[in-house]
This record gives structure tokens, sequence and C-alpha cells, in this order.
């Protein structure tokens, strides 16, 4: 490993950010979804803000080839905003594209390069149907060994969980509890794709079939639900559908400053005191599969450069693609040893008025997942509660710290951010 | 071109798979065995490899049982109503690999114990002209 005692050159702060609403919006295109989160970033900004002031434009997305036959779209972006001709760049690691194209943007600013720069990320996915969704995420895994054997994403996952129940003896149960407390938080943002608690939802359904005539389900409560195989149908053992994050489309937005500059657009910036990034080998090749490498390295390289440890860490938003990541990125960073992650949301330690607030935003599981956009999508989440403005769900008590962890594909790439709210 | 003269590719490999053989490349200077194959040694940086092949032996070390699967598995009738088995197959020789997994029920994977000893059995998944065996571990000594 290179040595990653380094620290950057220049400090950057954090002085915007914003997101459009995740969900599925067939009569948008994703330029459409980049400009409202560019615009709530914009408004995010407390003093007055000239965008002509942003030199570098850096655009988190995994695949509108794909997903929307559109290449090259860092330019598009750039120009959906009124930025031609700043260079813009498209940054792709799978779901980690955003948090990496944070990454990119503060090294812009460190090197000297650039003083005031927009980071983002965007994905339009609904365009596709289900199964054409399946076959472009699996693009991801490796395509010469992996998905020729039938591996998906929910399955590169569920083998996981397979490994860790087996060797900590946690049960699906378990991994219901991180979907439970995660839907509870996204009920709270107005901007989730599924912003609604699962017992909710079960009671939605309800009165949906009662409405067409059709028998009323007999839930007896939200765990009936759950292991209902119609309500809530396997996708690849153990992981059920109310276990995978949904397919969405959304965009994401952040302004990134030099230090110095920082107060001349607000006076609450965040200090961005910790970066990691590390990549692994394909599931296949690792020694352990109840742990992401590339996320403890990462964790390892940001918590250094910040002089933090995980335990000084007050809110963390996780890659919870699948609820079983969940639980392994809570060990993975430090703040559970490992196998003992599984229990914590049920503990409670992990929800808003827990001793370690994950995913307060809803995380990918609630929030939608739009694969490029997610990483700063959890950025949007440490700004606001950072900034004593999430509302509803706001966690009680004085705030200074907060951690990003933004996995690409089975964690063959990790991104770590750490955020310091300033004096 | 004698067989070790196969460059160590993945086309390679399914070369092997389709002749009925279970290859690895093997780094000369250090002997450690790679699956997938490799070109380079990651272990010593050599590029001094050797085609060996495995004993077909290995044992099961975490797998997933597919309801909702990729394009090409549901065109083969696989999907809600016949789930089938993945996973990654730990080898006797140490490399590990992903395969599809056969002699073990899908519809009740929570049965499945990780330490399954398994054996090579290639799928034909073609149209039978022996040019396309998917790489499968059925339960077995």
């Amino acid at each position: 490993m290179p040595d990653n005692h380094k620290k950057l050159a220049r400090g950057v702060s954090l002085v915007g950010a914003g997101m459009s609403k995740f969900g599925s919006f067939p009569e948008k295109s994703s330029r459409d979804l980049f400009i409202d989160a560019f615009q709530e970033m914009s408004k995010s900004v407390d003093k007055d803000f000239d965008p002509q002031r942003i030199e570098y434009v850096c655009i988190g997305n995994f695949s509108s080839d794909l997903f929307e036959g559109q290449s090259h779209i860092a330019p598009i972006m750039a120009d959906a905003v009124g930025l031609v001709p700043r260079a813009a760049v498209r940054v792709e690691d799978a779901c980690a594209s955003s948090g990496v194209a944070l990454r990119q943007g503060i090294m812009g600013i460190a090197s000297g390069l650039y003083d005031v720069v927009l980071v983002g990320g965007v994905e339009m996915m609904t365009k596709l149907p289900t199964s054409q969704v399946t076959d472009t995420l699996a693009a991801a895994g490796d395509v010469l060994y992996e998905i020729p054997v039938g591996f998906t994403f929910p399955g590169f996952y569920a083998a996981m969980a397979s490994a860790y129940f087996d060797r900590y003896g946690a049960a699906p149960e378990d991994l219901m509890q991180v979907a439970l407390k995660n839907h509870a938080n996204g009920a709270l943002n107005d901007k989730a794709q599924f912003g609604v608690t699962i017992p909710d939802w079960m009671e939605k359904r309800k009165r949906s079939a009662e409405k067409k005539g059709r028998p009323v389900p007999e839930w007896k409560d939200e765990w009936d639900f759950l292991h209902d195989d119609r309500a809530n149908p396997m996708i690849a053992w153990p992981l059920r559908l109310f276990d995978c994050s949904p397919i969405t489309d959304g965009a994401t937005a952040a302004m990134i400053v030099a230090d110095d500059l920082a107060k001349e657009f607000t006076d609450y910036p965040l200090k961005i005191i910790g970066s990691g990034q590390a990549s692994d080998y394909p599931m296949h090749d690792r020694d352990d599969l109840t742990s992401i490498g590339a996320a403890k390295l990462a964790a390892q390289e940001a918590y250094q450069m910040a002089g933090v440890t995980a335990k000084d860490i007050q809110l963390a938003e996780v890659h919870d693609c699948f609820t079983i990541a969940e639980v392994i990125a809570s060990e993975d960073l430090g703040f559970f040893e490992p196998g003992t992650g599984y229990s914590q949301a049920e503990k409670g330690t992990t929800t808003r008025d827990g001793e370690i607030p994950i995913n307060t935003s809803g995380g990918l599981k609630a929030k939608g997942h739009p694969v490029g956009a997610s990483g700063i999508g959890q950025v949007v989440e440490i700004f606001k509660q950072l900034r004593g403005r999430a509302g509803e769900r706001q966690i009680k008590g004085d705030l200074k710290l907060g951690l990003a962890h933004n996995v690409g594909a089975t964690g063959q790439t990790c991104v770590v951010h750490i955020f310091q709210r300033e004096e | 071109m004698s067989e070790n003269d196969k460059p160590f590719t993945a086309y390679s490999f399914q070369q092997y798979l389709n002749q009925g053989q279970l290859k690895a490349s093997q780094c000369v200077d250090c002997q450690k065995i790679y699956l997938p194959v490799r070109a380079i040694c990651p272990d010593c940086g050599q590029s001094n490899m050797d085609w060996i092949e495995l004993s077909g032996k290995g044992k099961l070390a975490a797998y997933t049982s597919v309801y909702i699967g990729p394009s090409f598995m549901n065109e083969r009738g696989y999907g809600r109503d016949k789930p089938y088995l993945t996973g990654i197959v730990e080898l006797e020789e140490g490399p590990r690999i992903s395969a599809r997994l056969l002699g073990l029920d899908p519809e009740n994977p929570s049965k499945i114990k990780i330490g399954t000893p398994l054996v090579y059995s290639g799928i034909e998944i073609g149209d039978g002209d022996g040019n396309s065996i998917q790489l499968a571990f059925k339960a077995g000594e």
C-alpha cells in the first residue's frame, strides 16, 4: 500500500450540497434531475453565490451509456447548469462514482489547480425494464468469471451474508431490522423514493387491496409482512425485496472550495478533514467474505488524515445497497467489533437517538439508489445534519463529525470521507 | 503450439473447460496458484506462469440461491419459480472461484452448509456442441 499518512497540500471545505427528489421520473432526463440538484445546492450556499465562480465540474455516473444511450455526459451536465466552457469530467467507479468524484474534486483543489469545484452525481435507471437494469448493474461485476456463473448484485451480497451468518450466527431477521430502521428514517425525508415506514407500507397494501376488492392480506404485524413470500419475495437467498435498495433516478450536487475561501460562501462551512480510497479483488479472490477490505483501508486512510478514530464519529451515512452491506460497513468502519454489527439496529445503537446514528437519510435502502449519484447523496445528509438543518430527522446534540462511506460494486472500490463542522 | 504455450487468458481457461479440464495458472518463481488465471503474479511481480490441472476438489465458501437472475439465466428457464445456486468454491489447491452449484437444493438454501465438500462438474449451456461449458461444482467428495 502507498503511504497513507499524507495530508492534503491545501485544505478543502464543503459549502453547499443538494439533491433532486429520488424516484422514478419518466418525464425527465438525467440533465433535468441534475438541474434540480444544482438548484438545491445553490440555495444551500448561504451568502451571495455566483455560479460563475465554479472552475471545474466533476460528475459521478455509472452507466448513462447503457441506461440512457448517452455517453460523455460530463460536458452535458456542465452545459445544463450554465458552466460551459469549464473543464468537465465523468468519474466511473460503479456505485462509488460520485464519492470518488468528490475525492477527485478535492484533489483538484488541494493541488492548487482550482479554488471552486462543483462535484455531483447522476443516474437515470428507470428507462430500462428491470431485467435490463439487472444486466446493466451486473456489468460492474467481473464479466469473465463472476457474471457467467449466474451472479447478480443481490446474489453477491447474499453470498457475503451466507458467510457472515455462518461465522457469526446472524439471521435474516437481523437484516430486516436494518430495513425497518432505514425506512423509519426515510419516512422523514421528503426526497426519499420510498419514504414510508414498513408498518405504514403494510397498511397501504391492505387499503389498496380493499379498494380494488381483492382479498385483504392478514398480516399480524410487520414481521408477518416481511416473512410473506408474496409481499416480500426472495431475490437472492437470504436477501428479500426489502433487503435491497431500489432502482432509482436521481442526481446530487455539492460545492467544495479551498478552505481560505469558504467564509466567502457561508458562515457554516464543513471542513473535509479526511479522504480515503482503496480497491479490492473480485469477491472470490478475497480471504474474508464477511468484511470489505477496501472499506477498512479507505477508512484507515481517512481517519489518519483526519486525526480522529471511529469513536469520534457522531453520525455516518454508509453504503446500504443491501441490508447486509450496512452491517458489514458498520464493522469495517470500526464502529463495532467484527460479528457484532448485525444486532445494533435492534439494540437501537444505530437509530437516530442511538450512540452512532447510521443512515438518518433513510440510506440507499429507503431514499433510493441512483447508483452514480448515491455517494454525494450521502454527503447531502451529512451537510444537513452537521449544520442542524435536517428537519424532523435532525439528530439531537452538538454534532461536529460525520462520515460518508461509499462502495463500488462488491467492494472493489470504497471511498470514505470525514466532515467536521467549524466552530 | 504446445499446451503450455496457451496465453494466460479467460479464453484459454474456457477452451480447457470445453475440453473437460479445470486448469489454473501457477507462478514458476513463487509456486502460487491462480484461478482466475493470471499472466502476472501479484505476489512476486514476475510473468513466469505455467498451466496446471487442478484436482477439481474443493469446499463451499459462500453461496446464494438466485430467484431474480440475469437475462441469460431467465432464457434457460430459471427465475422466481425455479431458482438456481451459485457461490464461491475454495479449491483444495488454495484458490477460490465463482461457480454454479449442483446437487444441492436451491429451494432450501438455509439447509446448505458452508464447508460442504464439492467436486468439479461443468454444465453445458450452449447448443450442446461442448463449446460453452459453465463452471460448476457438485456436492460430493
